[in-house]
C-alpha cells in the first residue's frame, strides 16, 4: 500500500505558484504538444510570408503551382495542426492540472500524440511533395494522393482519443474527489470545446473516409454531399477554437488581473449554446450553393435564431465586466475606466487577451454575422471579405489568446523564464495590430470583388481582360504590410517560446521573490482567486459601468456595419 | 448575491444558479432582441428585397448540361470574340454558362432591365461564378444546375471571374457578359 502511495507522489509535483497538483504524465504530454503546435505554427507562418508577397500583385514572389502547394499548406498547418495540437495542450491542462487529478491512461495519451503527429507529417509530405494541390477545402472531384486523406484520418482519430481521455480525467477527478463542488468555467468551457470537437471529427470521418475509399477510385462521390458534410467538419472545427479561445480568456482574466465569474449560470448557459447551435454554422459556406433551399440556408446560417451569436455576445460582456470588477475589487475604482487605464498591458498575458476580445468581437464577429447573411453572402462568397473575416477570428482571437496564455504556460509548465522578455511585451501588439491591418484590407478588397485563392488578378493571358479598381492596389500594398507585420510578430513569438522551451533559466522561488524578468506579473504575485466580505458587496453594487458603455460602442458598430450592406445589396440586379 | 466572488479557474461551491445582476439582464435581452432582428431581415428580404439566391435547383448530368449549352449556343449565336461564341439570347428566356477548366463558354449579350433564367453549372470541378465589378457571387457545382433569375439593371461590359480554386490554370478562367440598352 505505501509502495503504491510512492508511486502517486512520485507522479505529483506541487506547483509553488498556484498550489496544484501537477501530474507529471499530463504535464510532458502538454509538453510535446505544445511544441509540435509551435513547429507547425512555423511552418504554417513561413507559407503565409510566400502567399502574402505573392497576393501583393506589386511582388508576386511564388509561382501559380507554389503558390497553391503553399496556400494549402497554410491552411492545413494553421487551421488543423497548430491549433488542435495546441488545444490537446489546453485539455490535458484543463483537465488533469486545474482540477489536481491523475491523468488516466497516459500511455493512450502517447498513442494519440503519435498518430497524430503521423497524420500531420502525412499530410504535410504529401502536400509538398506536390501530390495534394487541393487547398485545405479538397472539394471533390479534385483528387489529392490517398495517403493526404489517410493522413488527416489518422490525426482525427487521436484528437478524438484525447477527448475521449479529457472525460476520463472528469471522472477520475470526481471519483477521487481532487476538488469540491463543481468544476471550474475554465474546465466547463474546454469539456464544451471537445463536445464540438467530437461533433466535427465524427463529420470528418464521416467524409474523409468514403473520399479516401473515392480517391482510390472504390466509390463515387457527390460534390455537394462533400460540401456539406466537409463543412461540418471544417466550419465545426473553427468553433472548437471560439469555445478553447473564450476559456482562455476567463483563465487568463483570473490569472492575470484576478479577473472574476459574474455569474457561473450565465457564464455556463453562454457555453451551452454554443453546444447546442454552433454545429449549424456549416451552411455558411453554402449559401449560394445549388444544393440547398432557402429555409435550410436561413435557419442554419443564423444558429437557429442565431443562439450561438447571443452567446457570443455574453461572453463578450462577461468577459470585460469579470475583469473590470476584478479590477475594482483590487482597488482601481476611480470614474468610469481607471480599471483599464491601469490594467498591466506590459504584461502580454493581460495585453494578448485583450486584443484577443477586442479583435475576435469588434471585427471578426460583425464581418462574420453580417457575411454570414444568406442574401448578403450573395456579395461576399470567395471574395477576400471571406479570408478577411476569418483572420480576425481564427488568428487575431484564437491564435492570439493561444499566444498570450503561452506567456504563462512557460513559467507554470516548463517552469522556464520567458525569453526575451522586452520582446516577448511588445508581441501581441505587433501580432494583433498586424493581422488586423492586414485583414481589414483584406475585406476591402472583397468589397472590391477581388476573388480569395487566387494567384494572379491582372487576367494576363486569359481571354478576356480585368481591370479592378484603383483603389485595389493600394490596398494591396496595406494587405502586405500588414502582413509582414503579422509574421513579424509571429515569428517573435516563436523565437521566444522556443528559447524559453530549450534554453530558458528555470524558475526559481528565489527568483520570483526576486522579481526577475520573464515572468508576467500574474506570476510573480497571483492576484486573489477569490473575494468575500464587504468589498465584495459595495463593488458589486457599483456594477461593471465601463464594460456598459464599451458594449454599447460594439453594438452601434454592428447595427451600422450590418443595415450599411443590406443598403449596398439592394442596389445590385435582381436575383430570384 | 456576491457574498463571495471567485475566478473561473475555482470550482464554485454550493448552489451558484443564482439571480442574474441587472446590468448582464439588460444586456442579455437587447443582444437577444438584436439576433430577432438579425434573424427575421432573411426571411423579409425574400418577400421584399430583389436579391436571393434561391434560385430553380435541379441534378444535371454534367454531359447533359455541356449538350443544353451547346444547343443553346446554336440558337442564339451572333459572332465570335477570342474564340468562344458570342450570344444574344431574347429577353425572358432560359440562359446558359458552362464553367470548365478553365474558361466560361459562352460570351453573353444581355438586355438591360430584362429577366433572364441563367443557368450554371459545372463539366469537371468546382468553379465560381463571381460578376466583376459587380459582385455577384455564387457556387458552381459538377451535377447540380443553379437557375437563377436575373435582370441586369445597368448598361455595361461585365467579366465572369472564377472564384472557387479549380486547378493550376484557375487565374484564366474569364469569362464576358455584355448588358446593352
Amino acid at each position: 500500500m505505501s509502495d503504491t502511495l510512492q508511486s502517486f507522489a512520485a507522479r505529483f509535483r506541487k506547483c509553488p505558484i498556484t498550489g496544484l497538483s501537477v501530474d507529471r504524465s499530463a504535464e510532458l504530454l502538454i509538453k510535446v504538444n505544445a511544441v509540435v503546435a509551435v513547429v507547425t505554427f512555423l511552418i504554417g507562418v513561413l507559407a503565409a510570408l510566400g502567399l502574402v508577397l505573392t497576393r501583393w500583385q506589386a511582388i508576386h514572389l511564388l509561382d501559380a503551382s507554389m503558390y497553391y502547394r503553399f496556400l494549402t499548406a497554410h491552411g492545413l498547418n494553421m487551421l488543423i495542426f497548430f491549433i488542435i495540437f495546441f488545444e490537446m495542450a489546453v485539455l490535458y491542462f484543463a483537465g488533469p492540472v486545474v482540477l489536481n487529478s491523475r491523468l488516466p491512461a497516459p500511455k493512450m495519451g502517447w498513442l494519440a500524440f503519435l498518430l497524430m503527429l503521423a497524420g500531420a507529417v502525412l499530410v504535410n509530405w504529401m502536400v509538398f511533395a506536390g501530390k495534394a494541390d487541393v487547398l485545405f477545402t479538397s472539394y471533390p472531384p479534385l483528387k489529392a494522393d490517398p495517403n493526404y486523406y489517410l493522413g488527416i484520418i489518422l490525426f482525427a482519430v487521436g484528437a478524438l482519443i484525447v477527448c475521449g481521455l479529457f472525460y476520463a480525467s472528469l471522472a477520475v477527478a470526481k471519483k477521487e474527489k481532487t476538488y469540491e463542488g463543481s468544476m471550474p468555467l475554465v474546465t466547463f468551457g474546454a469539456l464544451t470545446a471537445t463536445i464540438i470537437a467530437i461533433i466535427s471529427l465524427l463529420h470528418g470521418a464521416i467524409i474523409y473516409i468514403p473520399t479516401w475509399l473515392w480517391s482510390m477510385n472504390l466509390m463515387p462521390m457527390d460534390a455537394q454531399i462533400y460540401r456539406l458534410i466537409w463543412w461540418g467538419l471544417g466550419h465545426s472545427s473553427q468553433q472548437i477554437n471560439v469555445a478553447a479561445m473564450v476559456s482562455v480568456w476567463y483563465l487568463l482574466a483570473g490569472l492575470t488581473v484576478g479577473g472574476v465569474v459574474l455569474n457561473e449560470k450565465v457564464s455556463r448557459t453562454a457555453f451551452v449554446l454554443y453546444v447546442l447551435f454552433i454545429s449549424m454554422a456549416s451552411a455558411h459556406h453554402l449559401l449560394v450553393d445549388p444544393g440547398m433551399g432557402p429555409a435550410w440556408k436561413v435557419w442554419n446560417t443564423s444558429y437557429a435564431m442565431y443562439l450561438a451569436v447571443l452567446a457570443s455576445m455574453i461572453h463578450g460582456f462577461t468577459v470585460p465586466a469579470g475583469i473590470e470588477m476584478g479590477q475594482r475589487l483590487r482597488g482601481f475604482t476611480h470614474g468610469t475606466f481607471e480599471w483599464l487605464r491601469k490594467a498591466p498591458w506590459g504584461d502580454p498575458g493581460f495585453s494578448g487577451m485583450v486584443l484577443s476580445v477586442i479583435i475576435f468581437g469588434f471585427w471578426g464577429g460583425i464581418t462574420g454575422v453580417t457575411i454570414g447573411t444568406e442574401q448578403i453572402n450573395l456579395m461576399a462568397h470567395n471574395t477576400m471579405r471571406i479570408p478577411g473575416h476569418f483572420h480576425v477570428t481564427v488568428v487575431g482571437g484564437t491564435a492570439l489568446a493561444f499566444m498570450a496564455v503561452t506567456y504563462y504556460v512557460l513559467p507554470l509548465i516548463f517552469q522556464r523564464r520567458v525569453a526575451f522578455w522586452g520582446m516577448a511585451k511588445l508581441q501581441p501588439y505587433v501580432f494583433g495590430i498586424g493581422i488586423t491591418v492586414m485583414s481589414m484590407a483584406m475585406s476591402f478588397m472583397g468589397s472590391f470583388g477581388v476573388p480569395r485563392r487566387h494567384w494572379d488578378i491582372s487576367g494576363a493571358q486569359a481571354p478576356f481582360h480585368v481591370e479592378f479598381h484603383p483603389a485595389v492596389d493600394l490596398l494591396q500594398a496595406v494587405f502586405g504590410i500588414g502582413g509582414l507585420a503579422a509574421a513579424v510578430g509571429a515569428l517573435m513569438f516563436i523565437a521566444s517560446a522556443v528559447v524559453s522551451v530549450f534554453f530558458g533559466k528555470r524558475v526559481t522561488e528565489e527568483c520570483i521573490a526576486k522579481g526577475l524578468p520573464g515572468i508576467p506579473q500574474g506570476v510573480l504575485k497571483l492576484p486573489s482567486q477569490t473575494y468575500k466580505g464587504s468589498m465584495v458587496e459595495r463593488t458589486h453594487k457599483t456594477g461593471t459601468p465601463g464594460t456598459v458603455v464599451l458594449v454599447f460602442i460594439f453594438l452601434a458598430c454592428f447595427v451600422l456595419y450590418y443595415f450599411v450592406n443590406w443598403k449596398l445589396l439592394s442596389v445590385l440586379w435582381k436575383i430570384g | 448575491m456576491a457574498s463571495e466572488l471567485h475566478s473561473a479557474i475555482v470550482s464554485p461551491k454550493g448552489v451558484w444558479w443564482s439571480p442574474v445582476g441587472t446590468q448582464e439582464k439588460r444586456w442579455i435581452t437587447i443582444a437577444f432582441i438584436w439576433c430577432l432582428i438579425l434573424f427575421a431581415m432573411m426571411p423579409f428580404w425574400h418577400m421584399k428585397g430583389g436579391q436571393n439566391p434561391t434560385g430553380i435547383r435541379s441534378k444535371v448530368d454534367p454531359i447533359e448540361f455541356v449538350k443544353r449549352t451547346d444547343r443553346f449556343i446554336q440558337d442564339y449565336k451572333v459572332g465570335e470574340e477570342n474564340g468562344f461564341p458570342v450570344v444574344a439570347p431574347p429577353p425572358g428566356s432560359d440562359i446558359y454558362l458552362l464553367a470548365r477548366m478553365w474558361n466560361w463558354s459562352p460570351v453573353l449579350k444581355l438586355k438591360k432591365n430584362a429577366e433572364y433564367t441563367l443557368h450554371l453549372s459545372s463539366a469537371d470541378v468546382n468553379h465560381g461564378f463571381g460578376l466583376f465589378p459587380i459582385n455577384v457571387n455564387v457556387q458552381v457545382l459538377p451535377g447540380y444546375d443553379y437557375a437563377l433569375r436575373v435582370t441586369p439593371n445597368e448598361t455595361g461590359d461585365l467579366r465572369v471571374v472564377c472564384n472557387e480554386f479549380c486547378g493550376i490554370n484557375h487565374h484564366l478562367m474569364i469569362g464576358k457578359i455584355v448588358v446593352e440598352d
